[in-house]
């Protein structure tokens, strides 16, 4: 579903910033596969996922999304097949837009944007009951400004604006880092029902390493770069957050370390 | 005569220009509150469709059909602008200022000297400061409050629809539009031109109204125009929420410009300090919202701070 061959990522290239963030990325993922994605800070988690997203050109390596070649697409072309939420509620939604209005957008992903009706009478229904299923009341708030809403609120919105149209693949980058641990946990089963129900496939970046353990059939760890271990089925069910530390210790030479990143 | 009498005397044409104005500020508005971006494209392509329109008109052309031809010029000014931000990477405000200071030039080029002046007895117009006070149909007071009404209900339909809703969009969240597939390059320059396009057409009206174009008579419109986003705002943001009353504010955020502007006039204001005065005003009103905001967070401060205390 997802082929993503020998990308590499220089930021600043010749100055005296210069940073490779993605040095030979290989990834493959099968149609239903649920990846989460662990690593230090400035391992180059968001840049892996800025780069299938096309936020910025790849150096060199392709990305493949269902056998299409996207690598050369700009990012609003790439949005057809991909579902996207980020770190930043902010991010993911139109704050001085209507709940139903960031939905009907949402739902236009993909298709020519023409002069028919931004939004329909069926369409409003159809969100009520979607909406209905997040349980956070926001069923009777349809023309509420999504700026009214919480952190949480914006990320389960995000997340069904993201997978309204089914996405070939999901793109969860720390959406749940911002929320208080309720609202993360509410996000994260959430989101964890929606892949099920649609079999969408998925990479999760998360902080959170008991997260990553419990949640997705394959666990992905990164570190400068490059991805340094990659584990799945079975295998990964059996995982303890001290097995991934160790493992990390192995691979990178060096302690995990990133300050926001959760052990239990 | 009394103050009040000059002043009553005077508002038909007050009024009538701040409506014809207000078409110019509802352009405005679809860049500065629609798109988020501040285009000073404006200033010349104001002064383009009055150009345009006076030339037309003098050729003996169809009087709407000119006005149309207007419209065109300001929309390719736009497409300039936006092309310049979206395809070379200017700022907006740069790319503006550059695509303005072209229209200077195109401007003299098109109406061949600084000005020129059409004659309400000897060819027709749409709209004339002869006929303000006339109890009849072509009353610019009338004329340009029918446009007025049709223009708002073309663009409540239009923002209304996928494409509309896309422009909305890339105006309130660039990465959220990406992200949904929405292609912001083009519907900035598609914002900025519908702007210009509506902006050229104040131009043309002003043009008839005045009996006269003028290549600077754009010169501050961008002030103009924000001065009546900002007052319509500012009287009637809380009671009109919905899109079209939006649009109508900044109509009537014009008229009301254009009413204060005369009543400081009669009052005996030196005319010459009029621009002055409006760009202080501006610039207060600008503030405001960050004043508030810094406030508000000073506030916040305050009150964690009071928390984490007790
Ligand atoms: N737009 C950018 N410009 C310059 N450097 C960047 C940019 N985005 C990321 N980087 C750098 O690339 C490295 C990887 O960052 P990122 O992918 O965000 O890491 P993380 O694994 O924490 O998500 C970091 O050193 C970061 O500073
Ligand atoms: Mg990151």
């Amino acid at each position: 579903m997802l082929e993503i061959k020998n990308v590499e990522k220089t930021f600043n290239p010749g100055t005296i910033n210069e940073k490779k963030a993605l040095n030979g990325i290989n990834l493959h993922l099968n149609e239903g596969d649920f990846v989460t994605v662990i690593g230090g800070n400035g391992a180059g988690k968001s840049t892996m996922l800025n780069m299938i997203a096309g936020v910025y050109p790849v150096d060199c390596g392709n990305i493949i999304i269902d056998g299409v070649d996207v690598t050369k697409l700009p990012e609003y072309k790439r949005a057809k097949y991909l579902g996207r939420v980020f770190q930043d509620p902010m991010t993911g939604t139109a704050a001085d837009m209507q709940i139903e209005e960031n939905l009907a957008l949402a739902a236009r992903r993909g298709k020519p944007r023409l002069l028919r009706p931004g939004i329909t009478a069926k369409e409003r229904k159809e969100y009520k009951e979607l909406l209905k299923i997040l349980d956070l009341g926001l069923e009777e708030r349809l023309t509420a400004k999504v700026g009214l809403l919480s952190g949480g609120q914006r990320q389960a919105l995000t997340l069904l604006m993201a997978t309204l149209k089914k996405p070939k693949v999901l793109l969860l980058d720390e959406h749940t880092a911002a929320l208080d641990p309720k609202t993360a946990k509410k996000v994260l089963d959430i989101t964890e029902e929606i892949v099920t129900k649609n079999n969408l496939t998925t990479i999760m970046i998360t902080h959170n390493m008991a997260d990553a353990i419990a949640v997705g059939n394959r666990l992905i760890m990164m570190n400068n770069g490059k991805i340094i271990f990659d584990i799945s089925g079975e295998e990964k069910k059996k995982l303890t957050t001290a097995d991934l530390l160790e493992k990390f210790k192995i691979s990178a030479g060096q302690e995990l370390s990133n300050d926001r990143m959760l052990l239990s | 005569m009394d103050f009040l009498g000059q002043l009553f005397n005077a508002l038909p044409g007050s009024v009538s220009q701040g409506l014809i104005w207000g078409i110019m500020a509802i352009g405005v508005y679809i860049t500065y509150r629609i798109l988020d971006v501040a285009d000073l494209t404006v200033d010349g392509s104001f002064a383009t469709g009055g150009v345009v329109a006076v030339v037309l008109i003098l050729d003996g052309w169809n009087l709407w059909l000119a006005m149309f031809i207007a419209f065109i010029a300001g929309l390719i000014a736009g497409l300039v602008t936006g092309l310049l931000h979206t395809l070379m990477g200017i700022p907006p405000i740069l790319a503006g200022i550059l695509t303005q200071l072209s229209l200077y030039s195109i401007n003299l080029k098109i109406l061949g000297k600084a000005n020129q002046s059409v004659n309400v007895n000897q060819t027709d117009l749409l709209v004339s400061l002869r006929w303000v006070k006339e109890f009849a149909f072509h009353n610019p007071l009338i004329t340009v409050s029918v446009v007025i009404v049709v223009l708002i209900a073309i663009l409540y339909w239009f923002f209304s629809t996928e494409m509309g809703c896309a422009l909305r969009a890339t105006g309130a969240n660039l990465n959220m539009s990406r992200a949904q597939g929405i292609n912001t390059s083009f519907n900035k320059v598609l914002g900025i031109m519908l702007s210009n396009g509506l902006v050229a057409l104040a131009g043309a009206f002003l043009s008839q109204f005045q009996g006269f174009a003028d290549i600077k008579m754009g010169q501050g419109a961008i002030v103009i125009g924000l001065a009546a986003v900002i007052i319509g705002e500012a009287i009637f943001g809380k009671i009109f929420k919905n899109f079209a009353l939006k649009l109508f504010s900044v109509a009537l955020g014009s008229i009301i410009y254009y009413i204060v502007v005369q009543a400081v006039i009669t009052l005996g204001f030196d005319a010459n300090l009029l621009r002055l005065l409006s760009a202080a005003i501006v610039a207060v009103f600008l503030a405001i919202p960050y004043w508030k905001r810094q406030h508000k967070a000073k506030h916040m401060i305050k009150a964690k701070g009071g928390k984490s205390h007790a």
